[in-house]
């Protein structure tokens, strides 16, 4: 099986720790992942922001460089989502308008094949314990795009909860957005820090020691807010904790 | 409209209006745990869903043919429909509706479509005085307030502050409060009663909305809790009912499956209290006169667009709002329409157009979490049209204007948007462009500030920390780990 990631733009520039700790979780799981360096972004942001068709050339990007592959797997939940939920509308639109046949062939291809990390440990390497170590109280945020577009419901706390020494606690309210929403959060600033300000406050509250969650635009966001607020949970991805090694906690 | 502020402006006040924050939370809240127990129980509501869903979309496909034999069924049942292409042909049709029977007051009907079109202002200019019997809608008629939830108009008001307005407002519209009223809800609500039964019994003219309209025996159909309705819908000798052409359903079957969906999403509750159908006049049985009002007022236009117009499907429960977390900070004001909420950013939207600053700010209004899809009955994907009327503001196109196709400029402040956008599609589709922004951005890391004056999302939020290397690098540095690290 040819797997690749997709590391997603956010990831590469401000995440790195994350891709890294993807490919030495895969690796200890006797999968070999790849990395084709002309991956770029998947458009989600300019998708949502109203720009359908600056995505285009991003959708035929990503469906031409991962087109080789067995498997795409990717760090982030709302990244898998714009790929397997939008691209199919995307590429149909640009067929009905008359500007992209071949959209809707090469993204047929492609889809079935992207996997969000949790998806791919539980769906296709079907392990449930990936043999983590993590000695700390951990809540786990279930992104929007995560929990309602790609719907992989308990499968980051079934991961979770089989990590050596992770005692995992419950977020309270902790299905509500915590507001990013990408442009959202500069278009509406305001309702957007309120949002953020009300799930800091249960992070807090949960008593957890690490907030957790399977996409880190979410948790820039709320750990910014943390940050400024000062206190209360530090925030990993879920990457980094299934990683974390007795001999290399994360 | 167009200077009213836009939906962020807006909403940067309410959100500070912790009283406001408290009663929306309090609120929605409750209602939002009790609608997910009451859709629980039913083990097929997945299917009712799908079929309200499909039982809209065949009616929208032939809502001509379906109109049609609906205005006859009325016609045929002693009824008379009138056609309003917008809301000033609505308001002038009432309006000598209501002047011709002699009276200079009316009761009302909760109804969505009279608050669209302000009948209410354009009564009070003819000199006409419109009485709202709902209570929430009392209240907020009381108060010179402006409704803030579609199914509880007053939802932003609490015990105390609705004691208040009653003793002090409630003299000036007719029977007043008892000086001792209290604020315990059963006081309230025998106040409400006592000054509306007044009212009852002395209306002639009555103008509700209606929640379904069946097309095959022109039957309108009323779904309410408190009987209101049903006095206003009974008393009086002449009833005007004003309905968006869209709330047409084909058959009495198809009622079968909305009046499980609407009562269980809206009050979360199995049946509602209050049913009302009538069917043109009956000699001697309520109202001697009926006309039926038939609103488009953007609706057609709607209906021309293939993503937008599941935006009509709506049946006006308000589960979106309810579960909406921007709704709940921003408050039902802010949307500055009688559709409030997540339906009201989609909706609003297409039937007034995106030409004023407030309506092409609504598509940006959500964060597409996604849990007004989740909980909507009749399956509106409303995140789906929300990105669509995003691309009408930012990019323009062509969209239908009063029955004919029109090409629309993107609205104004978004050159700079397209710009960037644009920019980042072009780094984008040039990884090497991509990286050296992204090795810049790594070398001048010490000197990025936690925080930027004046640009929104450091106001509360502290910046990410640029790593040193981004992972494209520390990939090909060391071949994915394999070497030195
Ligand atoms: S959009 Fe759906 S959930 Fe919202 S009010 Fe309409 S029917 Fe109810």
């Amino acid at each position: 099986m040819r797997v690749a990631l997709f590391i997603t733009c956010v990831n590469d520039a401000l995440y790195p720790g994350t891709g890294r700790a993807v490919v030495t979780l895969l690796r200890r799981l006797g999968v070999e992942v790849d990395f084709p360096a002309e991956q770029t972004c998947c458009g989600q942001v300019q998708y949502n922001t109203g720009y359908r068709r600056q995505t285009e050339p991003l959708v035929r990007r990503f469906a031409t460089v991962f087109t080789e592959y067995d498997a795409v797997v990717t760090p982030s939940g709302s990244c898998a989502a714009m790929v397997r939920e939008h691209y199919p509308r995307i590429a149909r639109r640009a067929a009905d308008e008359d500007r992209d046949g071949e959209l809707a062939e090469l993204t047929g291809r492609i889809v079935p094949k992207v996997y969000e990390l949790s998806e791919f440990l539980l769906d296709v390497l079907r392990v449930e314990d990936v043999g983590g170590y993590f000695p700390y109280t951990v809540a786990y945020h279930p992104t929007c795009h995560s929990l309602r577009l790609l719907g992989v419901g308990d499968r980051p706390t079934r991961l979770l909860r089989a990590v050596k020494g992770l005692d995992l606690v419950e977020l309270p309210g902790a299905e509500e957005c915590c507001g990013f929403g990408g442009t959202f959060s500069v278009k509406n600033p305001d309702v957007s820090a309120a949002m953020g300000a009300d799930k800091a406050r249960a992070a807090v509250d949960s008593g957890a020691q690490v907030l957790c969650a399977a996409d880190n635009s979410c948790l820039m966001h709320i750990g910014g807010t943390l940050s400024r607020r000062g206190g209360g949970p530090r925030v990993l991805h879920l990457a980094e904790i299934l990683a974390s090694t007795e001999e290399n906690v994360s | 409209m167009s200077d009213a502020a836009s939906f962020p402006q807006a909403a940067r006040i309410s959100v500070r209006n912790a009283q406001l924050r408290g009663n929306l939370r309090h609120a929605t809240r409750t209602i939002r745990s009790k609608r997910a127990r009451a859709v629980a129980e039913l083990a097929d509501w997945d299917r009712l869903r799908a079929a309200g869903a499909a039982i809209k979309d065949r009616t929208l496909r032939h809502l001509d043919q379906y109109l049609e034999q609906l205005e006859a069924a009325v016609t045929a049942a002693g009824g008379t429909v009138h056609w309003a292409v917008d809301a000033d042909e609505a308001n002038r049709i009432v309006t000598r509706l209501v002047k011709a029977t002699g009276e200079k007051e009316v009761v009302k009907v909760k109804s969505m479509a009279t608050q669209e079109i302000g009948l209410n202002e354009a009564l009070a200019a003819a000199g006409i005085r419109a009485y709202e019997t709902d209570l929430a809608e009392l209240i907020v008629q009381l108060g010179a307030d402006r409704p803030s939830h579609i199914l509880v108009p007053a939802i932003h008001r609490n015990r105390t502050e609705i004691r208040d307005i009653f003793r002090r407002q409630m003299g000036a519209w007719g029977r007043p409060a008892p000086e001792d009223l209290s604020d315990s809800p059963a006081e309230l609500a025998e106040a409400a009663r006592l000054h509306l039964r007044e009212k009852f019994l002395r209306a002639k003219v009555a103008i509700s909305g209606a929640n379904f309209m069946v097309a095959e025996t022109g039957t309108l159909v009323v779904v309410e809790s408190e009987g209101n309705g049903r006095m206003c819908l009974t008393l009086p000798q002449t009833l005007i009912s004003v309905v968006g052409i869209e709330k047409t359903v084909p058959t009495w079957r198809d009622l079968e499956v909305f009046l499980q969906l609407l009562p269980r999403s809206s009050t979360a509750e199995r049946m509602n209290p209050y049913t009302s159908t009538w069917t043109g006049t009956t000699d001697g049985d309520g109202p001697s006169e009926f006309h039926l009002v038939l609103l488009d007022n953007g609706r057609t236009d709607t209906l021309a667009d293939q993503v937008g117009r599941q935006a009509l499907r709506c049946i006006r429960c308000s589960a979106c709002l309810n579960v909406c977390p921007v709704y709940e900070r921003a408050g039902g004001h802010a949307y500055g329409s009688a559709y409030p909420g997540p339906i009201g950013a989609i909706l609003t939207p297409q039937l007034r157009g995106t030409a004023s600053a407030l309506d092409a700010s609504l598509p940006y209004a959500s964060s597409l979490c996604g849990a007004c899809y989740e909980v909507c009955p009749v399956a509106i994907d409303i995140p789906e049209v929300l990105v669509h009327l995003r691309e009408r503001v930012a990019e323009g196109g062509s969209v239908t204007r009063n029955g004919a196709r029109v090409t629309i400029r993107p609205a104004k402040g978004h050159a700079a948007e397209r710009v960037a956008m644009r920019a980042a599609r072009w780094a984008f589709e040039h990884p090497r462009a991509l990286r050296a922004g992204e090795r810049l951005a790594a070398r001048t890391r010490r000197a990025h500030p936690a925080r930027l004056p004046g640009e929104p999302w450091s106001a509360s939020r502290d910046l990410p920390v640029v790593p040193p290397e981004p992972f494209r690098d520390w990939w090909q540095r060391t071949h994915g780990g394999k070497e030195a690290k």
